[in-house]
């Protein structure tokens, strides 16, 4: 499988790919914008709770995402701000929510960790790393049986590779032909520990060993991860049954944003060299503006409506109110 | 015309199919349910009705299995998880108790989880130790989930019915040792509400508040307490959660003395957590401390002596009740 964005001719780029690199450029700049804000709500204190923050990893998720219908399912992790935003969730409503506001996708009783919203097919994040796996694959289940051609991407880190769940569920697709793509996000660290530590034999092997069709892509360029996605959704749709992507990525935040001093596991030389020579949203600003798709005045004007997007968004959070305490028991049960 | 009589078995298989004839998104997944029909036969012939599509064999992966039910759940789906011995059960915990049990909750009462996982408890079937807890007490601590534990064929039909038309997880144990146990189940369509307790017997000295495989064994020890003058209530709670607490509270009150039986461990149980519930609603009424029986505090032994020994029997409730009577 190849894993190269093809190179379209010059002259020939359609208003739509033109429309497509701008859009995904400016879900990764959203998404960088928002994790920014997440930052500065959880050093200021507005934030309880844990914060895990998606920078450096935009490509996969808005590569992934932008290949998905609006009704396609999406299984997300503690680390999964990006997910949502890339599936279509509204930001004043997950800063609501990340506050623990009754405005909130979660009516403030998920958090950070928890955000789900039918809307938008996204069936929650979880804070059990590997924890959704059953549920990404029984959506799978679901639209196979109900023959409503959705498809169910399961998102989670390298670190879920060591849970024996992910593994029975992947049996599973693949005996019964289920609409599914497992995403491993590998940001090369399982919390504090570089995957190397943890994960015997490769990530591919893995889906190899239950004959599941896999590839692994370059999770910081977003064109790459697109073009992988989009067939791999192709064929889950096609009833060809899952697949299995590797996305090679970096975390640039510690493991949560308490996370500072991180030298006794990465040193600072790695994290710069992946901002400054990996960095998804600069390569693909670069390559848009290196085939005339975008100038830099167009760029900026992104950068510019995402930045006051988020602001607006933050402001709306904070000023919106807490649930009433009679809430609590509310929903325990449907 | 004579009342129909069913067996337990033939009561859970009853309530599948007409569910499933009722609902084509009830579905079934666990292990040897199809061709199979598990090793209890509770599921013979649901796969030559409904097809291997609802009636879904799975390797033995049961965390696997329950995941994918939680995902089919939240998506449109109805299914029934089968997990043969309640024994497994631990297998399944995450899936249950992070995933299911919140995902309503989590999500702001966005997303739903209407599954019913099915599974088993009991011992005295020389299964040892992995093959014969009785975990149900497990799930009744967590909120979110509904614990049902039939004791009669009728209330099995019932109570399955209901538990597959609910929008919430629930967990349904089937006492093994039970599934011949014959009773009156009417033809017609009928439901059981979870949460309502039922009297199984009307009595007035003593009440014997028992759980699933208890029941039987409480009426038995009833009989034998009435040739000696003493009249036992039995009061069936049906599920843990919903808990029924006023008619156990009112039957409390009514006799002043009261056992609490269930086969799970006595140690932090469903027994302890109702007598909790008699203490606070019944106290000034009580003549007698609560007394509990649960199984014994030691993993289940395969000698049939040793296992015998582990749960409440009708000689030792009779037992207990007469001390509690002051007739021992």
């Amino acid at each position: 499988m190849t894993t190269a964005a093809s190179k379209p001719e010059a002259g020939r780029e359609t208003t739509t790919e033109k429309d497509k690199g701008l859009r995904a450029y400016r879900q990764m700049v959203r998404i960088r914008l928002f994790e920014e804000q997440v930052n500065e709500l959880y050093t200021r204190a507005l934030m309880p709770g844990l914060a895990h923050l998606y920078s450096g990893e935009e490509a996969v998720a808005v590569g992934i995402c932008e290949a998905l219908r609006i009704d396609d399912y999406i299984t997300s992790t503690h680390r999964g701000h990006g997910h949502c935003l890339a599936k279509g969730a509204s930001p004043d409503r997950m800063f609501a929510e990340l506050l623990g506001k009754e405005a909130g996708y979660c009516r403030g009783k998920g958090g950070s960790m928890h955000i789900a919203d039918p809307a938008t097919g996204n069936l929650g994040a979880n804070a059990i790393v590997g924890g959704s796996v059953g549920i990404a694959t029984g959506a799978a289940f679901a639209a196979k049986r109900l023959g409503n051609g959705r498809v169910a991407v399961c998102f989670f880190g390298e670190g879920a590779l060591g849970q024996g769940s992910l593994y029975e569920v992947m049996n599973l697709a693949q005996l019964w032909k289920l609409p599914v793509i497992y995403v491993c996000e590998n940001n090369l660290y399982n919390e504090y520990t570089h995957f190397s530590e943890t994960t015997a034999g490769t990530i591919l092997g893995r889906a190899a060993a239950f004959g599941i069709e896999a590839a692994s892509v370059d999770g910081q360029d977003v064109r790459a991860v697109h073009e992988v996605a989009t067939r791999l959704v192709q064929r889950a749709r096609a009833g060809e049954g899952p697949t299995f992507l590797q996305a090679d990525t970096y975390r640039y935040s510690g493991h949560h944003v308490g996370d500072i001093n991180r030298e006794y596991y990465r040193s600072k030389q790695e994290e710069q060299h992946w901002k400054t020579e990996r960095d998804p949203i600069k390569l693909h600003a670069n390559w848009l503006l290196s085939q005339s798709q975008a100038d830099a005045a167009t760029l900026e004007q992104i950068t510019t409506e995402a930045r006051a997007e988020m602001e607006t968004a933050v402001k709306f959070a904070i000023a919106t109110p807490y649930p009433s305490v009679d809430q609590v028991e509310q929903d325990v049960y449907a | 015309m004579p009342e129909r009589e069913l067996t337990f078995a033939q009561a859970v298989r009853e309530a599948l199919a007409e569910e499933m004839r009722r609902d084509s998104r009830v579905c079934i997944f666990g292990e040897d349910v199809a061709e199979a029909g598990t090793p209890f036969k509770v599921l013979s012939g649901l796969v030559e009705e409904f097809g291997a599509e609802r009636v879904v064999d799975t390797p033995i992966s049961e965390a696997g299995f329950t995941g994918v039910g939680v995902g089919a759940a939240m998506t449109g789906l109805r299914p029934v998880v089968d997990i043969m011995f309640g024994d497994f059960l631990t297998l399944t915990m995450d899936q249950m108790v992070n995933q299911a049990a919140k995902a309503h909750y989590m999500s702001g009462g966005h997303w739903r989880v209407p599954m019913v996982m099915r599974t088993t408890l009991g011992a005295t079937r020389r299964s040892a130790a992995q093959h014969s807890q009785s975990l149900h007490a497990w799930f009744s601590h967590v909120p979110g989930l509904k614990v049902v534990l039939p004791s009669t064929p009728y209330d099995a039909k019932g109570l399955l019915k209901t538990a597959i038309r609910d929008e919430n997880p629930v967990v349904f144990f089937e006492d093994k040792m039970m599934y011949k146990l014959k009773g009156p189940v009417p033809a017609e369509d009928y439901t059981i509400p979870l949460g309502v307790a039922d009297v199984k017997r009307v009595g007035k000295d003593i009440t014997l508040v028992a759980t699933s495989s208890m029941v039987q064994v409480a009426l038995g020890a009833a009989i034998m307490l009435e040739r000696e003058g003493i009249s036992a209530e039995v009061v069936d709670p049906r599920t843990t959660w919903p808990l029924d607490e006023k008619t156990i509270i009112e039957s409390a009150k009514k006799t002043s003395r009261v056992i609490v039986l269930d086969e799970g461990y006595g140690r932090y149980g469903v027994t302890a957590e109702l007598a909790a519930v008699i203490a606070e609603g019944a106290f000034y009424d009580l003549d007698a401390p609560v007394k509990r029986m649960g199984a014994m505090h030691v993993p289940i032994p395969f000698s049939p002596p040793l296992e015998d020994v582990t749960v409440p029997t009708e000689e030792t409730v009779s037992e207990a009740a007469r001390q509690l009577c002051n007739k021992g």
